[in-house]
């Protein structure tokens, strides 16, 4: 798959249809891998890889350099194609001046859950197509991929681009993913249950705003929690309100853009499960007003930009779930 | 030299946490290390290192400063702080170790910082060493000895026995408080496990780091070097390498209205973020491509120039495991050292 | 947290009430003397649309107990739409909330005509009542702003 991705980066690259590919740079320990601007077939000889560790959605970059001068071509897997799509939307990419390669994925692996079997000092790695041979400098040993998938492909959504200019490989198919299974379990709980299971997690959060930055749906050149006007404005959570309270307001500025991309949960360095709370806002907006995906297509407004005359009353939320 | 059997750890535990607060890297729910405090029943994590690094003791994430309360037009001041309680930092790794003389470089030189120094003064640090390095671990580049580690005490886990050294004054006094549980022992065990430790950091993929062309001399040649643009390229900005760093220092000074009072606090601030030295005309360093390459000659040749020659960086390795793009120090190092 | 002369919790609520209806509905209620409790503190927006959630967590913050956010009946917006968008926007908020483990009762939304000064009281009182027995905001509110 990589070798064919490369040729044809370097053949777009060559005929002059595109001045630069954007895609994935390796590193020094086969999982570290660094989203990349590759602007001959040199460079992409150099450092272009498409392996298991790819998780990284590029469609963000895009939206700063889609602006830029000539044409990008960008890899996209399935579920980065909804993030470009919902881009579009939004205007925040100029469509025009980007050719969007779709390429398939099979689920992408996370070291800290290979590392958490007990691996440790990792020398290198290669793959077939059901396990992970890990070399260390303490030995070598074999995991199964399947174990170690990142949280967010566990429960895939679609192996199905929705936008794209070409396609690299067999088209794949929607999932049936069990993505609101976890939100579900905590539903059930009671609000205490719920209270106590939230502060575990969020007490863990340094504010980072990995999860920010690295969200596709925030794009805001000003964001409220950089703009001291806003009265929410800081740079550390000061107490248990602060916590709780950057997490609310992150997940609902994104509610009906989300993607379901994962890389929030991905890119936090303190483990926090911050997809369960777009996910629940997902899951909000298909029992409320519709089955609603952000980002399967270009067109269709997001359910919070709309309204029917029918719509339930927000004392629902009383009705729902353990109490 | 002193030893102890592993099996009786909660004992020492239980002495010093008897009139101090004792703190150590407890495993949480999210498959993490992290400092909590000791409680009968508590283990040590057995993880390398701790997500968050062991500045948070002395340099925390929130702290207030002064506090001010209006009536009419005359302003009070309230001092917030309370005692502080003496405390001991149990387990900490040899890279952590040096970032707390790195830190002391910047707030304890004039005008002395009394918030750090207090917590300084209340704090004792237990190291241990480090039995399995990963391979984003390079801290030999920077002179430090994973099977070394400095402290007040320096300990080593090796064949079932917890061993210990008293390094410094405050160390032996500590030592003194728990004699009675140990034994005398020689430094044998101690120093196979230090040659094991040297062969494994030779094999390390970034031990042999050149870090010879980052000098004052070379210092504009670096700052103009045109590979910042292609390294900076995927930073996200997000602040998350300047958070986990046990030696990144810089904050922010905060006022929060509370409603009867004024509250000013310091907070952690990120040489990442937009508005890092953003002034009244605007901001100087315009792209992330400068801010960027701001943060690697801070700690890689602005720092030892002004501090004979020692690194901001202890090759701790955490920027490594947790950039959300693997852009770290390490890279930026070989990057610019090829030149 | 507020304590009365009988040393009870009595709860502090912020009512954002739409200018053209509810806010009406309030006057009415005062002017024909119909009782409710004086720890309502009410905030007049021009229509419960301009409500933004981060008001509502703001209010929390600053020690409120509860918040209720009234505004007129659904088609009958004095800007016609405005309280359709506010209603899903309640009813996605309201569900995070208590997604977090937020207490049900502090939050509610009521549609209050400007003829509806007695809805009005009764809602303030049924209001006060649920969150007086739910007890003081702890989960939801900032240490650092109590007194």
């Amino acid at each position: 798959m990589q070798e064919i991705m490369l040729e044809r980066a370097a053949a777009l690259l060559q005929d002059g249809t595109v001045n630069r590919v954007f895609g994935w740079q390796t590193g020094t320990f086969v999982y570290d891998i660094t989203p990349s601007v590759f602007r001959s077939a040199d460079e992409l000889g150099h450092g272009f890889v498409y392996n298991d560790f790819c998780g990284n959605n590029l469609s963000k970059y895009l939206v700063r350099e889609s602006k830029k001068e000539g044409k990008a071509a960008v890899f996209l897997k399935p579920c980065d194609t909804y993030s470009f799509n919902q881009l579009i939307k939004e205007h925040r990419i100029l469509r025009g001046n980007v050719y969007v390669i779709g390429v398939p994925c099979s689920g992408k692996a996370d070291i800290e859950k290979i590392k958490a079997t007990g691996i440790s000092g990792v020398t290198g790695i290669t793959s077939d197509d059901e396990n992970f041979a890990v070399d260390t400098i303490y030995g070598s040993q074999m995991v199964e991929k399947n174990e170690v998938l990142l949280e967010r492909c566990k429960s895939c959504k679609s192996k199905k681009h929705v936008v794209y200019d070409e396609l690299i490989g067999q088209e794949g198919e929607v999932q049936d993913a069990g993505r609101f299974d976890m939100v579900e379990k905590l539903e059930k709980m009671t609000s205490e249950e719920r209270y106590a299971f939230w502060r575990g997690e969020l007490s863990r959060c340094i504010r980072c705003n990995a999860c920010r930055n690295v969200c596709p749906a925030c794009t805001c050149e000003k964001c409220v929690f950089d703009n001291d006007d806003s009265g929410v404005a800081a740079k550390a959570s000061a107490d248990t309100f602060e916590e709780n309270m950057y997490h609310i307001i992150r997940a609902f500025h994104v509610a009906g853009r989300c993607t379901d991309c994962g890389e929030c949960s991905r890119v936090c360095p303190q483990n926090i499960p911050l997809h369960l709370l777009n996910r629940k806002g997902i899951r909000d907006i298909n029992e409320y007003f519709g089955e609603f995906q952000a980002g399967e297509d270009s067109e269709t407004l997001s359910p919070l930009t709309e309204f029917t005359k029918e719509d339930v009353e927000p004392g629902i939320v009383n009705t729902k779930g353990g109490m | 030299m002193q030893k102890l059997s592993l099996t009786r750890l909660s004992e020492l535990f239980e002495i010093i946490a008897a009139d101090r607060l004792l703190y150590l890297p407890v495993d949480n729910s999210a498959g993490q290390a992290q400092y909590k405090k000791w409680e009968s029943g508590v283990a040590m994590s057995q993880a390398l290192n701790t997500v968050r690094s062991a500045k948070d003791f002395f340099f925390p994430q929130t702290e207030n400063i002064v506090d001010f309360k209006m009536a009419g037009k005359n302003i009070e001041l309230f001092d917030s702080r309370s005692e502080l309680e003496n405390f001991v930092i149990f387990g900490v790794r040899a890279c952590d170790a040096r970032s707390f003389p790195i830190l002391d470089k910047v707030f304890l030189a004039e005008p002395v910082d009394t918030f750090y120094q207090s917590r300084r003064e209340h704090g004792t640090i237990i190291t241990l060493s480090c039995t399995r390095p990963e391979e984003t671990c390079f801290c030999s580049v920077f002179g430090i000895d994973p099977g070394n580690p400095e402290g007040d005490i320096s300990s080593w886990i090796e064949d079932g026995e917890i061993y210990f050294e008293a390094i410094t004054k405050k160390g032996t006094v500590m030592l003194e408080s728990f004699r009675s549980i140990l034994e005398g022992a020689d430094e044998g065990a101690v120093k196979v496990q230090q040659m094991r430790t040297k062969e494994i950091m030779a094999k390390l993929p970034y031990g042999s780091l050149d870090l010879s062309g980052f000098n004052e001399d070379e210092l504009l040649e670096k700052f103009n070097s045109p590979k910042w643009a292609d390294l900076s390229q995927s930073c996200l900005g997000c602040g998350t390498c300047t958070f986990i760093c046990p030696t990144c220092q810089c904050y922010d000074i905060c006022d929060f209205d509370t409603g009867h009072e004024v509250k000013r606090f310091r907070c952690w601030d990120s040489c990442m973020y937009s508005d890092f030295t953003k002034m009244a005309h605007g901001n100087p360093r315009i792209t992330q491509t400068e801010k960027f390459r701001q943060r690697f000659m801070h700690k890689l040749i602005y720092f030892p120039a002004n501090n004979n020659g020692e690194y901001g960086c202890v090759g701790c390795g955490r920027c490594l495991a947790k950039c959300p793009v693997s852009m770290n120090i390490a890279k930026v190092a070989r990057a610019l050292g090829d030149e | 947290m507020q304590i009365n002369e009988k040393n009870e919790f009595t709860p502090n609520i912020v009512a954002f009430c739409c200018n053209w209806c509810s806010y009406a509905g309030a006057d009415l209620a005062g002017n024909n003397r119909l009782n409710y409790p004086a720890d309502v503190k009410i905030i007049r927006v021009p229509c419960s649309c301009r409500v933004n959630p981060m008001f509502i967590l703001r209010a929390f913050q600053k020690g409120a107990d509860g918040v209720i956010i009234c505004g007129c009946h659904p088609g009958d917006c004095h800007y016609t739409t405005g309280n359709y968008y506010a209603r899903r926007r309640l009813t996605m908020l309201f569900s995070m909330l208590d997604f977090l483990g937020i207490d049900r009762g502090r939050t509610r939304v009521e549609w209050v005509s400007a003829a509806e000064g007695a809805k009005f009281a009764a809602t303030m009182n049924d209001f006060v009542e649920t969150v007086t027995n739910l007890g003081e905001n702890k989960r939801l509110g900032d240490l650092r702003c109590r007194k």
